[in-house]
């Protein structure tokens, strides 16, 4: 049986090279999961277990596919069959999920698979497989290496250069800061305080006085709070999940705690982490961003605010309108979108990451003014940029230069 | 009487001939991503067989096995990373250290009754991610990174692939465990388990020493599933802290029960189910997976309230009294 | 010092929320002789009907009442239909019964509210009390309504005749049924009332941790914890075993090992305390009958 099916692959792919040479369809090439009518990209997401809250990630970009094939007819008349499985949020079952993808389903690619410990977990199989795996819902810093990594594309900035940007801002502006730094005890949590530690370069000593974890179990952070004050910071970067970040923000607050805090782009969420915290509360925190939050005011007449909000209504109406994932989701959507649509009618594997690692100033609606997504043979990280905003007790203030 | 035992004895016999005959087979016809799941079912059976030992033949309740099946599979990952040693090589040593590490632990457990062991064991289960976590470890264990390991080779000459192979070496494993675990249980050793399960004071009396009894089980029933976590890691060819939460103790638990308690051949079925009744309820509803394999659950057990290995006991059992004489 | 004094009252704060959450256990263990593992996401998922109706208009107080009612009611359901059929089965099935509770659960929660984190009102004053910077005034209350419950708890079980039977159907079923009491409803009571103080104690909770499907993944270990460390017999242990958790988990993180190594050392500190007293530190030695 196994035989037969390799045997219909090569005689498939004989054929493909027959139709190839024919000039009439000189243009069409395919790769595994494309034909004349439909595209297959593949995608796992944690529907299940103790990280289902990121789970809204998929659901959008599965409503955003949908969307495109009800609306637009799919991308250059080919249907998108967005193929999305639970990975419960657990690296032995992501490797299965994903295998299923590529060997069973026979995906083009393997689209924003979420979650660090996942990806890491068929990251190298993938690449044995010259599979593309695009632009990963991910922040880690290990998805920008080309050399030996050439089928892995990352998406968002990463972590630990959102880090540095505090840290050099930190050196800039308050030479004399005394840090404390709370993080989440996991890859997220470590990436972005390796990141922010090295920012600070040999001066690290100086700066950082004290560092203090929490697990998600853990029920409050507020006992990490009161250390944290204990041990004279002044400045606190806070380094936490949304219903971590909003108890963090309040407990400093009611406990007289008034530090300069900066806020992971992570939880930087008006509606899920500072309305919940206490907007006087959370007053003069400093962040980062790259696309804007749906419940800021400055965009709610925006006409790309109000396709978002259209889509959202029609086609997920289950999905959160004060969340910012699900705005992170259509836009990494569109950038699939994009780079497929670049891709013309070569949907051979090699071609789609050619096109993916040859993204010129994208711009994308809802992003920053000024962010553009760009990447190149030797440059694997789409988003590079961030720009630097202060909570103003109502909204977010951008203020100094893009960065990255 | 006798004839009739022997005939029990003898289709029996035929039944596992042929169930072997079948999985040697099945690799043959499937896909290798198929075989990959079978594998890691038949991984899960031999963890369940361990536990299994412990929790139906002893009656002592863990919801911790987790953390054995971590220390099997970061034990074979660091050699094979660290060491360079080859992976068959790993199993015995993952083995002989969780047997230590069961031991040691089934020491004060044995203080421990019903639910204060359940609490014992899930304090393990959840403290052991936060253990391998830990940044003076992490020279070893990776840290939060994890570590990544090489797909072993089938060895050379042999017409299969990678997969094939590793599913036939897991088979091998599997069988020789269940041999191993069938002549304990059914012998003297079995029947003092057993006798502790159910009347540990009785037990006593009649000269049974009953905490080095309970204290092996336990060494034991971790090294079968720490050989299944070494088996898993080869695998899966990653190991991560967060492959090892609760909620792998927890499925471990769900396979015993499903598959059958005090039950060796429930493990396969228990191997089955927690690992394609999940893939079973994502497909129903990507909104709430969860719940349709909730309702999986309770549904199983309200069906088969002692399992599949007990559901099949009681229907071959009505078949006889039906049928035969 | 000032330190030292704000970590043990943020413990007392955190150890309320796991003493409410441990008298619900008890609660149960009391009726049914089981640990519900479902009882934190039973207490999530009431608590999210508190939300929605108070999302509707309704003020609080009427919501919380209707709540505890809607909660009861809820309980005494799942044990007439679902648990049930499992009361003669072995106590495992009963438990993997639990697991697939808690899981349907946790999903549905997630399903109908959305993951995003809610915040919920709390009845007592914004301002903490007396001007005290150590201690809030909801945190305060918290632990005041658990200790209320707590005591009409002690009052039911000793010296109602309801509260007497219920204890007797748990601890002899056979004999219980002999003298005319109703077993199979007294477990459904007592599932019914157990789902009501984890109402309580979830309304309690949702308004510190803020309410997500998840908020009481956590809480229920150490709930558990707490309640096995003061004694699962005793409603009064388990409530100071939960203050214990909270404070212990506080000052091992802060000054013993570090946050890295909490979770665990509060553990292993807990199970060290249960080796050496196996039924926890109030609860009532088990005479076995040979």
């Amino acid at each position: 049986m196994m035989l037969t099916r390799r045997t219909s692959l090569a005689l498939g792919a004989v054929l493909g090279l027959a139709l190839g040479a024919n000039p009439a369809l000189a243009q069409k090439k395919y790769g595994p999961g494309a034909s004349d009518t439909e595209i297959k990209i593949g995608n796992t997401n944690p529907y299940s277990g103790p990280a289902s809250s990121y789970g809204t990630i998929g659901k959008t970009q599965a409503a955003y596919f949908e969307m495109l094939n009800k609306e637009k007819g799919g991308i250059n008349g080919r249907k998108v069959n967005f193929i999305t499985l639970d990975d419960g949020y657990s690296p032995p079952k992501t490797v299965e999920q994903v295998r299923r993808l590529v060997e069973q389903d026979q995906v083009l690619a393997v689209f924003a698979t979420l979650g660090t410990p996942t990806n890491t977990a068929f990251h190298k199989y993938i690449n044995g497989k010259k599979v593309p795996h695009l632009f990963l819902a991910t922040g880690a810093t290990k998805w920008n290496d080309p050399k030996n990594h050439p089928w892995t594309i990352g998406w968002q900035p990463n972590y630990q250069t959102e880090a540095a940007i505090y840290a050099s801002y930190i050196m800039r502006n308050h030479p004399n800061a005394k840090v404390g730094v709370l993080y989440q005890n996991d890859d997220y949590g470590k990436d972005y305080l390796h990141g922010f530690l090295a920012g600070f370069g040999d001066k690290v000593k100086q700066y950082v006085v004290a560092q203090v974890s929490y697990e998600v179990t853990d029920a409050t952070v507020d006992s990490q709070i009161i250390s944290l004050k204990g041990s004279g910071a002044d400045t606190f970067f806070n380094i936490t999940i949304p219903k971590f970040a909003a108890q963090a923000v309040r407990k400093a607050y009611d406990i007289d705690w008034k530090p300069t805090q900066f806020l992971n782009n992570v939880s930087n969420s008006i509606g899920s982490v500072l309305q919940p915290a206490g907007l006087e509360k959370s007053k003069g925190i400093i962040s980062s961003r790259y696309y804007i939050d749906p419940t800021e005011p400055e965009i709610q007449n925006h006409p790309d605010f109000k396709e978002w909000l259209a889509f959202m209504k029609k086609y997920y109406p289950d999905g959160a309108l004060n969340e910012p994932f699900n705005v992170y989701a259509y836009l990494s959507a569109k950038t699939l979108e994009h780079v497929l649509r670049q891709c013309g009618d070569d949907l051979t594997r090699e071609n789609l990451i050619k096109q993916a690692a040859s993204i010129k100033n994208l711009k994308l609606p809802m992003m920053v003014e000024g962010i553009l997504l760009n990447t190149g043979p030797n440059d694997f990280a789409p988003i590079e940029q961030m720009q630097l905003i202060r909570f103003d007790g109502e909204k977010w203030v951008p203020f100094g230069d893009i960065l990255g | 009487m006798r004839t009739a035992a022997l005939q029990q004895r003898h289709w029996r016999r035929l039944g596992l001939v042929a169930a072997l005959l079948f999985a040697c087979v099945l690799p043959l016809l499937l896909t290798d991503f198929r075989v990959f799941q079978l594998t890691m079912a038949l991984i899960y059976a031999i963890a369940l067989i361990g536990l299994n030992m412990l929790t139906g033949y002893n009656g002592q309740i863990s919801l911790g096995h987790g953390a054995f099946y971590a220390v099997g599979a970061y034990t074979a990952a660091i050699l094979m990373d660290r060491y360079g040693v080859p992976y068959w090589a790993t199993l015995p040593v993952a083995g002989v250290l969780c047997f230590g590490v069961g031991f040691l632990f089934g020491m004060p457990a044995l203080r421990l009754e019903g639910l204060y062991l359940a609490l014992a064991t899930f304090a393990l289960a959840v403290a052991a991610p936060q253990i391998l976590k830990y940044k003076h470890l992490e020279q070893w264990t990776g840290g939060v990174q994890g570590i990544v390991i090489f797909k072993p080779d089938p060895p050379a000459g042999l017409p299969v692939s990678q997969d094939q192979w590793l599913y036939y070496f897991t088979l091998a494993v599997l069988v020789g465990m269940f041999v191993i675990a069938w002549n304990l249980l059914r012998g003297r050793t079995g029947r003092a388990i057993v006798a502790i399960r159910d009347h540990p004071i009785a037990a006593s009396t009649m000269g049974i020493n009953v905490a080095l009894y309970k204290t092996l089980t336990f060494g034991v029933s971790a090294l079968y599933t720490g050989i299944a976590g070494a088996l898993g890691a080869i695998v899966v060819q990653f190991v991560a802290p967060d492959s090892f939460t609760i909620f792998l103790s927890i499925s471990l638990l769900v396979g015993i029960v499903v598959g059958g308690l005090a039950s060796l051949s429930g493990a396969v079925f228990g191997g089955l189910f927690i690992q394609f009744v999940p893939n079973v309820a994502d497909s129903i509803s990507k909104a709430a997976p969860w719940a349709i394999y909730g309702i999986f659950l309770i549904g199983f057990m309200y069906l088969m309230p002692s399992g599949v290995a007990g559901a099949l006991g009681g229907g071959w059992a009505w078949l006889r009294r039906r049928y035969g004489r | 010092m000032e330190q030292l004094a704000h970590q043990v009252f943020s413990g007392l704060a955190t150890g309320g929320i796991y003493a409410s959450v441990a008298l619900a256990l008890v609660m149960i263990y009391q009726a049914t002789h089981l640990v519900n593992f479902a009882q934190g996401e039973m207490a999530m998922f009431a608590t999210y009907v508190a939300w929605a109706l108070m999302d509707a208009g309704l003020p609080y107080w009427p919501a919380f009442f209707l709540t505890l009612a809607i909660a009861f009611i809820g309980g005494i359901v799942i044990e007439r239909l679902i648990i049930r059929p499992f009361d003669d089965a072995d106590v495992l099935a009963a438990v993997i019964v639990f697991v697939g509770l808690l899981v349907i659960f946790n999903s549905v929660a997630g399903w109908i509210f959305s993951y995003v984190i809610k915040t919920f009102p709390s009845p007592f004053p914004a301002e903490p009390p007396f001007g005290n910077r150590l201690i809030g005034s909801h945190d305060l209350g918290a632990i005041a309504v658990t200790l209320v419950v707590l005591v009409l708890l002690f009052i039911f079980f000793r010296f109602t005749p309801l509260g007497l039977a219920m204890r007797a159907a748990a601890q002899n079923p056979a004999s219980s049924r002999l003298v005319g009491i109703r077993v199979g409803w007294m477990r459904a009571l007592g599932w019914g009332l157990a789902a009501a103080i984890g109402a309580v104690a979830g309304i309690m909770v949702a308004p510190i941790v803020f309410l997500d499907p998840n908020m009481m993944a956590g809480i229920l270990l150490y709930g558990f914890a707490g309640a096995l460390l003061g004694g699962i017999d005793n409603p009064g242990g388990a409530v100071v075993g939960g203050f214990l958790v909270g404070v212990m988990e506080n000052i091992v993180g802060a000054y013993v090992i570090g946050t890295e190594l909490k979770l665990t050392v509060a553990l292993v500190l807990i199970v060290g305390v249960l080796v050496v007293r196996p039924t926890g530190l109030f609860g009532h030695k088990l005479v076995t009958r040979v």
